[in-house]
């Protein structure tokens, strides 16, 4: 788990590359489901109003995940589909594609959910959920005015992680 | 014939799932979990709610495309599995679960695609979103799932 290890978030975030525009948008959840942060950089569709669309987001996460852990091949003894599990508890996924959009996802061990949506082309972005995650410890867990729980409004975090995601490709 | 079996080209497939346009599950085969153990096994039950919430994620995932005409998800890439997902013009999906980093699944989920117009559509008894009992397709589709050849699909 990498999850507390660095939090040497400035080091080096990727370089930049020209071709930037490869997120669609990003969502975060806490455990109970409350979406604690959206953002969207690239979305010409919207079919439902913004908090249905958060509440559809959770919900497909999570009955995906008792998918998963219900399907799971290399345990016995799974329990019954939707069976309330931890997080890290169980076959979790990390990523699905559809024809128009590919979505990562990662779980910390506090039940913090990241959703990445991007262009179904990109590679394998579970290192930048794991960067993202430590952007939000750096900018947001440890802002003193921030209170947990409660939708994320921090300017640093939102900056950089704009121009993180320009490099994400 | 010198066949190249490399580690992944070895690789298990350990289950395939066919449902109709309305989420129900008409076929369903088990290929034994990991290491050829029965580890996987589900009964019918479980295999039909798993078939038909699979059926409503992959509707759930069109409502939150960011961009239009999206077809629902076609690759899940889960923590000790990839499942791949075809679905036909006309609303059936067939998906398999398999190791993860299997290749070739998409030309393996055509062939499956085409035995099942082949021996089942045209099959004068079989009736149309109904559970699958054919023969030919059940013996063809053993083969077709059989490691070597879906190696062979690559080519």
């Amino acid at each position: 788990m990498q999850f507390f290890g660095g939090s040497d978030v400035s080091p080096s975030p990727p370089a930049t590359t020209a071709a930037g525009h490869n997120a669609n948008m990003m969502y975060m959840f806490n455990r109970n489901g409350v979406c604690l942060f959206y953002r969207e950089w690239n979305r010409p569709l919207h079919t439902l109003n913004p908090q249905q669309d958060h509440k559809l987001m959770f919900g497909l996460l999570f009955s995906l995940k008792s998918l998963t852990a219900k399907m799971d091949p290399t345990s016995g003894d799974k329990g019954n589909l939707g069976m309330p599990q931890l997080p890290g508890q169980g076959c979790s996924f990390h990523c699905f594609r559809t024809n128009t959009y590919k979505l990562s996802f990662m779980e910390s061990p506090s039940g913090i959910k990241i959703i990445l949506v991007t262009h179904p082309k990109t590679g394998d972005l579970r290192e930048a959920t794991k960067y993202i995650y430590n952007l939000y410890v750096e900018y947001v867990v440890k802002n003193p005015m921030y209170a947990p729980g409660t939708p994320i409004r921090c300017d640093l975090f939102t900056t950089n992680l704009d121009q993180y995601v320009r490099s994400i490709s | 014939m010198a066949t190249t079996t490399t580690g992944t080209a070895a690789a298990a497939i350990y289950s395939l799932y066919i449902i109709n346009k309305s989420g129900g599950l008409i076929y369903y085969k088990e290929y034994g979990g990991v290491g050829g153990t029965g580890r996987m096994r589900m009964d019918t039950n479980d295999s039909l709610r798993v078939a038909s919430l699979w059926h409503s994620m992959h509707a759930i995932s069109q409502q939150l495309s960011p961009t239009p005409s999206c077809s629902g998800i076609d690759l899940l890439l889960a923590d000790s599995f990839d499942l791949h997902c075809f679905q036909s013009l006309t609303g059936t999906k067939f998906f398999v679960v398999c190791e993860p980093g299997t290749p070739n699944m998409e030309s393996l989920l055509k062939v499956i695609y085409e035995l099942y117009t082949d021996y089942v559509l045209k099959n004068p008894f079989y009736e149309m979103e109904m559970p699958i009992r054919c023969e030919l397709f059940d013996i063809n589709l053993s083969v077709a799932v059989q490691k070597d050849r879906v190696a062979l699909l690559g080519r």
